[in-house]
């Protein structure tokens, strides 16, 4: 028998009342313990697909389940098992820090209980700050204690839509410890970030959502080999004006900076690259050089390349 | 929301709602006891020297219930209103909208916060009244569940208010358009019987007059209606209230999408 799965999206849709066509027939189903980073440009759906699982707006077709509890049907059970951290800083102004947090897991059912709010300020490094009042704080801080908010009633689900948007080097590294650290005690963790490289580092499978539809989902690692590039940049020891006759015709090698590097670009996935037959090559034309480099696109590059690219050629 | 009862939840929005009156507690006190003063100067003082007695009962002590009503009114519509729209114009919306809290939850939480402040400003008025006026309250049963019955109402109301506003201009428009005229007509500081047979016809229309005549009522045993009619129409309000309100949770309108 196999546990439900954290999150079970299935077809689900968002038409506005103007008509617009906010997300179109999402389909996704995100395991126990997993980091999952949902990519998109802005405007793509991101936050809307987020707003429907945490109750916040209302779909208008299919269904979402969170530990096998249906949003609509079991809204309670639902709820109390998913943490949101929002994209935008929604804070109290008046009311201290320990307060707010308090509120929130109150809020969710659970009585107090100070030994869990102290250690989740001082993981936060909000401990000093407990009694200060919200509007005292700087942007950084405001974001720790939406983190703080949403962790108050111990969820097993938890939403980090852009968390480290506008944050400094020195909270984007402790965020990214904490998750590390809640994902290591079992909870599901779904995030959304304009930072493609804290995708890269944070997460087991990547979603790539683009006007609306959800158009790849794939584990970080197979992603990154069967869509990545790779490339080798050849320095040469003299310029050259223009690629000599042999080299002409051999696919993705171009000349550059102002003809003293040679770059041959080749799928990832390319078991059998030519690159011994360009060197040969290149021996054989006398062109000498003087550094080789090798590297791999990015996810950035990656997911660039997909939203920018016609539906039909995804595959 | 599904079935089950989250009572920590409404008593957390309940907390956080007497709290911010707490912190505005010397405003939210002060002003009401300066105004009542000042209302009994003005007509208790002087134009109390001219209407020596309305219905047997001398004019200053008959301006109370009035008086009470009218901060009952305002204060229950803007505490409400506030309430909720708050959080819609800072976005802290989102946290009531994904806790297991279901709409009559919430409602209770912010109503029932609302309305105690209410009814605390009613008492506070009514010590205030008893310093200018000898005071005696013929049926208190009767006069604490109008007292109550009102601040929930209007406090439903300005929820509902709350709620539909855009900005806070809207916050403000209903309670001060609307509202406070129809309490100045509604007979706050006289008998509609003193009125011209035309002109007391026109303010039956007027659905505070039978809440201020029901409360008077229940001082010194004299109305301008029947207290059934008071009784039932702000029963009936209170319905209004509340099946709009479940309409607003239901239909997600201007909270939700």
């Amino acid at each position: 028998m196999t546990s439900a799965p954290a999150l079970e999206i299935s077809g689900l849709g968002k038409t506005y009342a103007g008509g617009l066509q906010a997300l179109r027939d999402v389909s996704l189903r995100i395991d126990s313990g997993e980091i999952f980073a949902l990519l998109g440009p802005n405007g793509a759906g991101k936050t809307t697909l987020i707003n429907i699982v945490c109750g916040i707006v209302t779909g208008t077709a299919g269904t979402v389940t969170a530990g096998g509890h249906d949003i609509v049907r079991e809204s309670r059970a639902a709820r109390r098992l998913i943490g949101l951290v929002p994209q935008e800083l929604h804070t109290d102004a008046f009311e201290s820090v320990w307060a707010t947090v308090n509120f929130s897991r109150e809020l969710f059912g659970l009585r107090p209980d100070t030994a869990v709010v102290e250690k989740l300020l001082r993981t936060l490094s909000l401990w000093e700050k407990r009694k200060d009042r919200i509007m005292t704080l700087s942007g950084g801080m405001k974001r720790r204690v939406m983190i703080a908010k949403a962790l108050a009633h111990e969820p097993k689900i938890l939403f980090l839509d852009e968390p480290t948007a506008g944050v400094d080097v020195e909270l984007r590294r402790d965020m990214w410890q904490l998750v590390r650290g809640l994902r290591a005690q079992g909870v599901t963790i779904i995030l959304t970030t304009h930072y493609i490289d804290e995708a890269e580092e944070m997460a087991d499978r990547v979603g790539v959502i683009n006007k609306g539809e959800l158009i790849l989902v794939e584990e970080k690692h197979t992603l990154m080999r069967k869509l990545g590039r790779r490339e080798l940049t050849v320095q040469l020891q003299q310029s050259l004006s223009i690629l000599p006759a042999s080299l002409a015709g051999v696919p993705g090698l171009t000349l550059q900076a102002s003809g003293a590097q040679l770059r041959y670009v080749f799928e990832s996935h390319d078991e059998n690259t030519d690159i011994p037959d360009l060197l040969q090559k290149l021996a054989a034309s006398n062109i000498g050089y003087k550094d080789l480099h090798t590297g791999q696109s990015s996810l950035e590059d990656i997911f660039v390349d997909l939203v920018h690219r016609p539906v039909e050629s995804r595959q | 929301m599904s079935a089950g009862f989250n009572g920590r939840g409404i008593w957390a929005i309940y907390k956080f709602e007497m709290a911010r009156f707490k912190r505005t507690l010397v405003q939210s006190l002060v002003t009401p006891v300066i105004t009542t003063s000042l209302y009994f100067v003005v007509f208790g003082s002087a134009i109390g020297s001219r209407i020596t007695e309305v219905g047997g009962v001398s004019y200053g002590a008959f301006i109370v219930p009035g008086l009470i009503m009218l901060t009952l009114f305002t204060e229950s519509l803007s505490n409400a209103s506030f309430g909720i729209y708050f959080p819609k114009f800072t976005g802290t919306i989102y946290e009531l909208l994904s806790a297991p809290v279901s709409s009559a939850e919430i409602m209770l939480g912010y109503v029932g916060a609302a309305a105690t402040k209410s009814v605390l400003l009613g008492l506070v008025i009514l010590a205030t009244a008893a310093l200018f006026v000898p005071l005696h309250v013929l049926h208190p049963l009767w006069m604490a569940g109008f007292l109550l019955l009102t601040a929930v109402n209007f406090s439903l109301f300005g929820f509902i208010i709350g709620i539909w506003a855009r900005s806070f201009e809207q916050l403000q428009f209903i309670p001060m358009l609307i509202i406070t005229p129809l309490t100045f007509l509604g007979g706050a500081f006289y008998s509609i019987n003193m009125l011209p047979d035309v002109w007391r016809t026109v303010t039956l229309f007027n659905p505070v007059v039978y809440l201020i005549s029901g409360f008077r009522w229940s001082f010194y045993g004299t109305a301008d209606v029947q207290v059934g009619i008071s009784t039932t129409l702000s029963l009936a309000f209170t319905a209004i209230c509340l099946v709009s309100i479940a309409w607003i949770f239901r239909t997600g309108y201007r909270l939700k999408n």
